[in-house]
């Protein structure tokens, strides 16, 4: 072990780390309607209080496309899709999978996983995560 | 004709393609000057002019445009509102007109789209220096797109097509190729479009991937052009001549929306729920049926979309869409012909320009006057557009029957 601490940054802020790496979203108190970023109101009934709540790690692919021409400097092929995390839908990378239509299929289950995205001067570790398929 | 009714009273469009001697004001030019000429009218008797362009937002390009067709002083609407901007100019001079301030308007879409290549993607900027810094209203620590999905249009409307395919039953990565195969027949047609070429169904799935099931050809062409419309009164229309009432179009429906609020909007834009609401609404103001229309132009961006919007307009009962394709209904020679210009694919997608020049090519067959393409007594059609973000637009017209 390294004396120096090694600390992390998730890629976006709605993915929390602890105490198992899963999302986070801004639930509106009144109606329920759910958002990864801050909402000034919501969008669906106006209100302004806002509650955080833990999505399901694990869900449903419910669209996905193998994008294989994307802006300089994106490795592709990869696979964007929709998980259905229990009510919440989620963008996300679908990872750990060969990127084609044989193999990612709609309505197959996945689950969330991190993978780091390298580490700075400072020592801080980015986390990014996707969904993989559920074996 | 009733006095509040709305006309489309002249119309026109520049061919599509790559116009590298023209700039947009060039482009916004011709087709206006052509508009007011197949009006029969003059600069002089506009009183509003809705000026289309999103590339250059923020440019001023109906200033522009003035100072090349006629400063007359009258007020001017710089309007941008994603691919929705042509319709959403025509629907800014159409409500000047009905609000009873001005006699006559004018709505022009321009925009230079060649070479631009793929739209949406790539994200923030790279992080300055090496340290991991959370930006933007996400905290993001790195650019999300690619990491997090796709910001792509292709492959955004792929999902679109896609999520489809998983609500209401798999759709083949044939059947999404085989109406682009159809759109590109089309454009044989047409010689106003970008690309007239037929491609067969291996060419179009054999053709590059872009994002999967979107190949090359199966998204729209980037490249320049414009369309503008003038629009009156049918108080007006009656004062003019016998030739200008029997070419002129009745706007029987003009309806903008945006996306109302869904549990997956932030995650994939919507682009069913604001194109049903303004069909619906439309439907209504025109008392017009899905059945009724002869000729129907959709926002194709991508073959993808083209599919979802057979059902968000309702061209088929829910769920049916592929059943509505492979029936052959939105072939030229089916019961429900759809985008007998080509479409997006192939006639190409000047943004601005496109959601006058959908209604122009409906203008076109509602006058008798499409040549070679002519739908055989075209009496109503209907143009949709949508722009991501999101907005749609959809009007539907009618021949004067004079």
């Amino acid at each position: 072990m390294s004396a120096s601490t090694t600390s992390q940054l998730p890629i976006v802020s709605y993915l929390s780390l602890e105490p198992s790496p899963h999302l986070v979203a801004n639930e509106c108190t009144a109606c329920g309607a759910r958002f990864f970023d801050r909402r000034n109101a919501c969008a669906a009934c106006f209100a302004t209080t806002f509650r955080p709540v833990d999505i399901e790690t694990e869900g449903v692919l419910t669209s996905f496309t193998i994008v294989a021409f994307a802006a300089p400097g994106i490795p592709v092929p990869f696979v964007a899709g929709i998980v259905k995390c229990g009510s919440t839908s989620v963008r996300a990378n679908i990872i750990n999978c060969e990127p084609n239509p044989d193999t990612v299929k709609l309505g197959m289950k996945v689950r969330l996983v991190t993978y780091s995205l390298g580490t700075d001067d400072d020592g801080v570790e980015a986390v990014g995560f996707g969904f993989e398929p559920v074996a | 004709m009733a006095t509040d009714d709305i006309w489309i009273l002249g119309i026109a469009m520049t061919k599509f393609g790559k116009h590298t001697d023209k700039d947009i004001v060039d482009l916004g030019a011709e087709a206006a000057m052509a508009a007011l000429t197949d009006a029969g009218v003059s600069m002089g008797d506009i009183g509003v002019l809705a000026a289309g362009n999103l590339m250059a937002a923020g440019a001023g390009f109906g200033q522009q445009l003035q100072k090349q067709i006629g400063q007359t002083g009258i007020p001017v609407y710089n309007v941008a509102n994603a691919c929705a901007t042509g319709a959403t100019a025509l629907r800014t001079a159409i409500m000047a007109v009905k609000s009873g301030e001005v006699r006559m308007g004018l709505a022009v879409g321009a925009e230079k789209l060649a070479g631009a290549g793929l739209l949406g993607g790539g994200g923030q900027s790279k992080k300055d220096g090496n340290k991991w810094e959370p930006r933007g209203r996400y905290g993001a620590v790195a650019p999300t797109d690619g990491r997090i999905g796709t910001d792509t249009m292709p492959g955004t409307f792929a999902q679109v097509g896609m999520e489809y395919g998983h609500k209401y039953g798999e759709v083949s990565f044939e059947t999404f190729a085989r109406i682009s195969e159809k759109n590109h027949a089309h454009s044989t047609l047409n010689p106003l479009a970008a690309y007239q070429k037929r491609f067969t169904i291996e060419e179009i799935m054999g053709d590059m991937m872009i994002a999967y099931p979107n190949t090359r050809p199966m998204c729209s062409a980037n490249c320049d052009g414009a369309a503008a419309a003038v629009v009156t009164t049918g108080e007006v229309l009656r004062t003019l001549s016998k030739e200008q009432q029997r070419r002129a179009i009745k706007v029987s429906a003009s309806v903008l929306t945006t996306d109302p609020y869904q549990e997956a909007c932030q995650i994939l834009p919507d682009v069913n729920t604001l194109t049903r609401n303004a069909a619906r609404q439309a439907y209504e103001a025109a008392g017009v049926s899905p059945s009724d229309l002869d000729l129907v132009e959709l926002h194709d961006c991508f073959a993808t979309a083209e599919l979802v919007h057979y059902d968000n307009l309702m061209l088929c009962p829910e769920g049916g869409a592929v059943e509505f394709f492979e029936s052959g209904a939105p072939w030229r020679d089916g019961s429900t012909p759809v985008n007998v210009s080509g479409g997006l694919q192939s006639k190409g997608h000047p943004i601005a320009a496109t959601g006058i020049a959908n209604i122009w090519e409906v203008c076109h067959h509602l006058r008798g006057e499409a040549g070679p393409r002519q739908i055989a007594d075209a009496k109503v059609g209907l143009a949709h557009v949508i722009g991501l973000g999101s907005a749609c637009g959809v009007h539907i017209l009618e021949r004067s029957g004079l």
